[in-house]
């Protein structure tokens, strides 16, 4: 399976990779911003996306509340994520409402600053920490999303504080900072713009010349502090969370190759013969022999600079311990160094990762993301063509290679939540 | 700087639905085949008519039990030799139960069809149910359940559903039982519901995607064309309400810095002929993020992340529920919010300009809810479970335009009953309880977390 790829750039610097496909009259919009939470300066945590809720309140040429329903009303879904590295934006429309899509996204890169106010800044800031309450604070484990990376990061690295932001810096965003932000960031020498689906690329490229053509490359954004990271922790970090849970969770995280690099995908494979569905390691050792754990699964971060992270997330039985569940789960990694993985369990990995792969390219805002995704770390989105065969060609050898240099007792942070009602917990 | 005027659509381009052959087997098991080679992929997806509405009284929890305990393993495979085959052919078998029917899936490549087909029909027909994988599904559910205890969202709507439904129906227990009845359930209990209910005269074969119709009968005839049973005439559930008027439950949460909040009432039967005014009107009501209640309570209040209200649709009369959650100050003020939206939805037409909001919404996203297999595959099993008719997805958009803003204003009467309310809060009690009583919506109940910790009337 091949993924047409057709790239231009604008003069501006914006980088447009367009995607042909005629089977469904549906076409995806889909913008990476290369900004992330690690762009956040000291006392502004959560800024970055804050400022993403911003974007969906108006630009020149669009009221408030108007641009989710000028999407709605064309028939099209919608909507924006922030991450560490890049935040993005993108709808699924009709395709013979491609124009306006691309006008809404021209708008708001071009002219959000004249429809910023103080009343719709103190508002997202309210909503987003309604956000932080309701996926941070009142969710069981919910804080694992700040405390993992504040534990595998150093204090000083871009990638160590918390992406949603505490209450306190949201407090602080300004109207100037927005304008900071949006000066410096959200500009088309720091964006990628992909286009997938039913449209004519003669169109298409017309559409984007005109809306985005008179949109002014930026001054350049401040370099970020050093990424680069030693391959290994170099220790075995351990936190201990007494939390309003019921059962103990152990978050077993691992330095690991940075996306996209040549060993990232054997990385990949490790991760899901450790916890990529019932077959893999842990769930067969863990929930179905030893029935220590409810859940087991694993997974990678998906950083592309400074150090990816591998994640063991495990979830104990009602009658097990925190310390026996950690003790079984190191258990079976120290067994996974000693044995080394079989050519089978890499067959199953890779049979697994290549069937969601494709599964997931139906979508055509699955197929805009992951275009948009190369072409903002890599420069060329052509590389979602290559991913299929990058995994196949991984060898059990290239695995237990990973294995000894990243899954040994010097390369490990573990976060493990308790109940606080140890009564729980026999 | 970009004063490029906003450009209008261009021509609508075609979308058809793909093309569907159903055919039958001579056991009576239904064949539905819908070629779509766009990739190559196809799903699989059984549907048997054992949904949770069959568990019977006391065994609430053991469809969906029944459904999870599938994939671990067939009288000739035992669960880890059953996984391995599915997941050497790149597939993970996914089975789970809801309401009215428990479906069975996975997706592989056309070159793994035949067998994945063939593991399916070994699964559906001699399922394992070891004593060992039984209770240990079984205690995974219980885990859930425990852990429910501080996770506020789902405590709020099984609380919800507990506290609208009369004692005794289906509709107040979880889908997928309680800690009660769930630890009171056997592997015998699994294997007779198995007996009973999963036979070829209630189960439906859908294949979808880069297959034809023949090759898939065939392969339907090879893998469960020997399968044998009766079916059972299943009983309707019990959809009646406690009624009594409005009605406000706090579930107390000490110091949760947020209140899950529910408002809502007994909805009504997915085969009711309103069904496409009520989803026009609720698209407007708190369906769509444009939608009146999000407006309010996310961008003119900022109480909230996010709210929506959905009417639930199912066999009997699901419930109809407005759900959010807010800051735990403002939740009488929220609530107060969510019923003028609903009084106002009652009492007015809304627009020809708002009507377009949804109308049009529902109309043009109609083609991108079906770009997958799966999406497919699920929406032909939905028309099996309530007998949507062969044409019902060709006509869709055309009937989705036919709904007026009258009509819209008809089903909002008709169909949401201030009267009825129910409010659900978890949260803080000790906070909330009063201005939930000085809003004088009704008498205001106050429940622990546990279950049973208090008398509910």
């Amino acid at each position: 399976m091949q993924i047409p790829v057709e790239t231009f750039r604008l003069p501006n610097g914006l980088l447009v990779t367009l995607s042909e496909d005629h089977s469904a009259p549906i076409t995806a919009v889909n913008l990476w911003y290369h900004v992330g939470s690690a762009n956040e300066r000291t006392g502004r945590t959560g800024f970055a996306h804050l400022f993403e809720h911003m974007l969906f309140q108006g630009s020149e040429n669009v009221r408030e509340n108007e641009h989710f329903e000028l999407v709605q009303r064309a028939g099209g879904t919608l909507n924006g994520s922030t991450w560490l590295d890049r935040t993005n934006y993108f709808e699924t429309v009709p395709s013979n409402q491609l124009p306006i899509a691309l006008w809404l996204e021209s708008d708001r890169m071009g002219a959000l600053l004249p429809a910023m106010t103080q009343q719709k800044l103190d508002t997202q800031r309210d909503v987003v920490k309604n956000e932080r309450r309701w996926s941070v604070e009142n969710q069981p484990y919910g804080t694992w999303w700040e405390r993992l990376p504040a534990l595998a990061f150093p204090p000083e690295h871009p990638f160590h504080h918390s992406l949603i932001g505490s209450m306190e810096d949201l407090g602080q965003a300004s109207l100037e900072d927005v304008a900071l932000f949006f000066r410096t960031f959200y500009t088309p020498d720091n964006a990628v713009l992909t286009i997938a689906g039913d449209f004519s690329p003669l169109e298409a490229r017309e559409l984007v010349e005109r809306y985005f053509g008179d949109i002014p490359r930026g001054a350049g954004k401040p370099p970020l502090p050093r990424m680069d990271l030693p391959s290994r922790f170099g220790e075995w970090r351990r936190e201990v969370v007494e939390d309003e849970v019921m059962l103990p969770r152990l978050f077993l995280a691992f330095r690991s190759a940075v996306f996209g690099s040549a060993r990232y995908y054997a990385a990949s494979v490790c991760g899901a013969v450790l916890g990529m569905r019932k077959g893999s390691r842990l769930h067969r050792a863990l929930v179905r022999e030893r029935e220590v754990a409810a859940d087991a699964r694993a997974f990678t971060f998906d950083l592309s600079e400074g150090s990816d992270l591998l994640i063991v997330d495990v979830t104990a039985r009602p009658d097990v311990s925190a310390e026996r569940l950690e003790a079984e789960t190191v258990g079976e990694i120290d067994r996974l160094r000693h044995e080394g993985v079989t050519a089978a369990e890499v067959g199953r990995a890779i049979a697994l990762i290549e069937t969601d792969f494709i599964v997931a390219m139906q979508s055509a805002g699955e197929r805009a993301d992951r275009l948009s995704q190369f072409a903002t770390y890599f420069g060329d989105p052509r590389l979602v063509n290559t991913q299929v065969a990058s995994y196949r060609a991984v060898t059990a050898d290239q695995v237990n290679a990973f294995v000894h240099s990243n899954l040994g007792e010097d390369n490990r942070a573990s976060l493990l939540y308790v109940p606080r009602n140890a009564e729980a917990t026999a | 700087m970009t004063n490029h005027s906003r450009p209008g659509p261009g021509p609508r381009r075609d979308y058809r639905f793909p093309a569907v052959v159903r055919l039958g087997l001579a056991n009576g098991l239904r064949v539905v085949v819908a070629p779509m080679p766009r990739l190559p992929l196809v799903t699989v997806l059984a549907l048997v008519d054992a949904g949770a509405t069959c568990d019977g009284p006391s065994n609430e929890g053991v469809a969906s039990l029944t459904a999870q305990a599938l994939g671990e393993g067939t009288a000739r495979l035992e669960a880890t030799e059953l996984t391995d085959q599915f997941e050497a052919l790149g597939s993970g078998f996914d089975a789970g139960g809801d309401w009215d029917g428990t479906l069975a899936s996975l997706t592989v490549t056309p070159s793994r069809l035949e067998t994945a087909v063939m593991l399916l029909g070994e699964v559906l027909m001699t399922p394992r149910f070891s004593e060992r994988d039984v209770l240990r599904i079984r205690a995974e559910r219980l885990a859930d359940l425990l852990q429910q205890q501080v996770e506020p969202r789902g405590l709020a709507e099984d609380r919800f559903a507990e506290y609208l439904y009369v004692p005794g129906s289906r509709y107040g227990v979880p889908c997928d039982g309680s800690a009660r009845t769930v630890g009171a359930l056997e592997t015998e209990t699994v294997k007779a519901f198995h007996r009973a209910r999963y036979v070829p005269q209630v189960t439906t074969l859908i294949f979808v995607g880069d297959v034809a119709p023949e090759p898939a009968v065939r392969l339907a005839e090879r893998a469960l064309g020997a399968w044998m049973g009766e079916a059972l005439v299943a009983a309707p559930v019990d959809d009646r309400v406690r009624g009594g008027g409005p009605r406000v439950h706090i579930v107390g949460k000490p110091d949760a810095p947020q209140t899950e909040l529910r408002v809502g009432h007994r909805g009504l039967s997915r085969a009711h002929p309103d069904y496409f005014s009520i989803a026009v009107m609720n698209a407007l009501l708190g369906g769509l993020f444009s939608s009146r209640i999000n407006l309010n309570l996310r961008e003119r209040h900022a109480f909230t992340y996010g709210a929506k209200s959905a009417f639930e649709w199912r066999r009997g009369a699901g419930p109809f529920v407005v759900a959010t959650a807010v800051k735990t100050d403002v939740t009488a003020a929220a609530a107060r919010e969510i019923l003028a939206e609903i009084d106002t939805m009652r009492l007015e037409t809304v627009t020809a300009g708002e009507l377009s909001l949804a109308t049009d919404y529902l109309d043009g996203v109609f083609p991108i809810r079906y770009e997958t297999t799966h999406a497919v595959a699920q929406a032909l099993a939905a028309a099996e479970v309530f007998a949507l008719g062969e044409d019902y997805y060709s006509l869709y958009r055309e009937r989705i335009r036919a709904v007026t803003a009258e009509d819209v204003h008809r089903v909002a009467e008709q169909h949401l009953h201030p009267r009825e309310i129910v409010i659900v809060a978890v949260g803080d009690a000790s906070a909330i309880q009063g201005p939930l009583e000085a809003l004088g919506v009704g008498p205001v109940e106050v429940h622990g977390v546990k279950q049973g910790e208090e008398d509910v009337p």
